[in-house]
């Protein structure tokens, strides 16, 4: 047993190197080379330098959100599908981020982003806790909350807020449009260190939270019923496990737009190396999450420097390419 | 121990048990027997909290167990189910989950108790070689023998069975029964066990609870149930009752359509 304990405080240990590694990567790599070895003299050397803006106010909030909104999506992914058993739950499937994207929209559509650029995340919030209310709701019967429902309803609604979504796309004018398209393929650019505080915070908080259910979300992993012989009270828990994971797609789509396949590929990999134990899987995850999105957002700011790729395209291919890969890969064994 | 008052209760809207009431004495093995589709999984699944009554209530102790506290019941009452569905874990993995009950608030990781535990219940029920490996290529008397042992870890006083002996074979359906048995006599455990086979009922069970199309048919100890007149009433099926030679227990034989045919014919 206590080479069990051993080996999982190796592997949270190994990430966080790893996440630690892909952030001063991520920092010393750019249109602007800064060496490796020339980040702690320029950060002796305090404000004023060029470089030390360069990495204080570009590099460094863009890994900071990326570390936190990464870790979110796939806290979220890897909370859901212990919830559901269902390896193919992610934070998109339950429509969340169409809610999001749909209040975006509509935002930019009507024009509210001009009274303060603060209204774009604050719109995206309440798209989002719409469709969380909608699609909560929608399972509710006599206080009772459907499983299986939920993710048919999710998916729906997701289809749904697309649909509406490409039809204020096609009325929309063409300087709305590229908002619209820019914040739909998601971007971790975000000017404001007021907002990626809450960001870090509301993560953190989120995971320390989600980790009092850890047992209960091993609980799960026999079933609902075999949870409630348990001791796990199985409604209570649910409830607060959805609104933990509605947060925390929440308030990662109305920062960073959409920003696909962290939530599902994530938690994936997550399993195939740590096991299935939450007590140490969802730390594992939220930090491998943080380290794969700031990888990513470095390949999609270098690629074709001095131009920038949506995130969200980078690790839809990556994150997808991956997924096939480990699935095929699973099936010869 | 356990009071079973008026309980009606089902799916929806349907009732599959219309007014059941009984008691369970501490240290009693309680057999549930009856035809396919007359309620007897629905009972348990009542009493493991599964389903809510419609009305009546079932009270552990003096306790509702509608209002009693989840984590508090699941230390007095452990389930053994049919097909849970299992995943990864190993062995010793799985049985710890049934240390979650007894976890104190913020504790995450099992304490050497818990561990001792784990390992005595692994003993008990002789399946202590089978540790570490993984649950999905052990064989299925092992896997009950796996279920069991996670219900001896909640350190429960009652322990309901959903027919542990299914799909077995009859070495296996013995070495289950007497385990079971075992830990009733040794440790007291409360048993209540839902059984398809009339045979084991007869010989394992102290008492019998018949169920036929949500009510309770009778109720007794096996010699007092088990006679062909209320057999053939409740299973419409034609048997013949004798004693086994050793225990002297009711014993069910079958009679197949051909030779009833025959018999028919010469009467």
């Amino acid at each position: 047993m206590n080479k069990k304990l051993v080996n999982k405080v190796f592997w949270v240990l190994m990430l966080g190197g790893i996440l630690l590694c892909v952030a001063i990567f991520s920092l010393a790599v750019g249109p602007a080379g800064i060496p490796v070895k020339k980040i702690i003299p320029i950060l002796l050397e305090g404000k004023g330098t060029v470089e030390y803006n360069i990495l204080f106010d570009i590099r460094l909030p863009r890994i900071i959100l990326g570390f936190a909104i990464g870790g979110a999506l796939s806290l979220a992914g890897i909370i859901l599908q212990g919830m559901f058993r269902n390896p193919l739950v992610e934070p998109y499937t339950l429509g969340i981020s169409g809610g999001a994207a749909l209040g975006v929209s509509l935002n930019i559509i009507f024009g509210l982003y001009k009274i303060g650029i603060l209204t774009l995340p604050f719109f995206g919030f309440l798209g989002a806790a719409a469709v969380i209310m909608l699609v909560y709701f929608l399972n509710m019967r006599k206080g009772i909350v459907k499983l299986q429902g939920l993710l048919l309803n999710g998916v729906m609604i997701s289809f749904i807020s697309s649909s509406l979504i490409m039809l204020i796309m096609s009325l929309s004018r063409s300087e709305d449009l590229h908002g619209i398209v820019f914040w739909i393929m998601g971007s971790l650019e975000e000017p404001d260190w007021a907002i990626i505080k809450v960001t870090v915070s509301a993560a953190i908080a989120l995971l320390v939270i989600s980790y009092l259910f850890c047992l209960d979300l091993n609980a799960f992993s026999l079933g609902e019923e075999e949870a409630l012989h348990l001791g796990v009270p199985i409604e209570r828990t649910k409830r607060l496990l959805f609104i933990i994971a509605s947060l925390l797609t929440g308030f990662s789509v109305s920062v960073a737009g959409m920003i696909g396949f962290v939530g599902l590929v994530v938690p994936h990999f997550v399993r195939m190396f740590v096991g299935s134990d939450h007590r140490i899987s969802l730390i594992a995850a939220f930090l491998a999450g943080g380290a794969f999105l700031i990888f990513c957002d470095t390949l999609a700011r270098t690629i074709i420097a001095p131009l920038e790729l949506p995130v969200g395209v980078i690790t839809g291919i990556l994150g997808g390419s991956l997924f096939v890969y480990a699935l095929t890969r699973r099936e010869i064994h | 121990m356990l009071k079973i008052i008026n309980l009606t209760c089902g799916y929806g809207t349907k009732i599959v048990l219309y007014d059941i009431s009984f008691n369970i004495n501490r240290g009693e093995f309680l057999g549930i027997i009856g035809p396919n589709g007359s309620g007897k999984t629905t009972l348990l699944r009542a009493l493991s909290r599964a389903i809510a009554p419609m009305r009546g209530e079932i009270l552990i102790e003096g306790k509702n167990i509608r209002t009693a506290p989840s984590k508090e019941l699941a230390k007095d009452i452990a389930v053994v189910s049919q097909n849970p569905p299992l995943n990864h874990m190993s062995v010793e993995e799985f049985i710890l989950l049934g240390r979650i009950p007894h976890y104190q608030g913020f504790q995450f990781f099992e304490t050497k108790k818990d561990l001792e535990i784990a390992e005595r219940s692994m003993d008990l029920t002789g399946i202590f070689k089978l540790k570490s490996q993984p649950l999905s290529q052990i064989s299925g008397g092992e896997r009950q023998l796996v279920l069991i042992a996670r219900a001896l870890a909640q350190e429960p006083r009652v322990l309901l069975l959903d027919e542990p002996t299914a799909h077995l074979d009859i070495a296996h359906q013995v070495g289950i029964l007497d385990l079971i048995k075992r830990l009733n006599k040794e440790f007291g455990l409360t048993v209540i066990i839902v059984l398809h086979d009339l045979n084991l009922a007869s010989e394992y069970c102290q008492e019998l609870l018949l169920i036929n199309k949500g009510r309770i048919h009778k109720m007794g100890r096996p010699d007092e149930v088990l006679d062909y007149q209320t057999i053939e009433e409740v299973y419409k099926t034609i048997v013949v009752v004798e004693k086994n030679p050793l225990s002297s227990k009711p014993y069910i034989l079958l009679v197949s359509g051909e030779e009833r045919q025959k018999r028919g014919k010469e009467a």
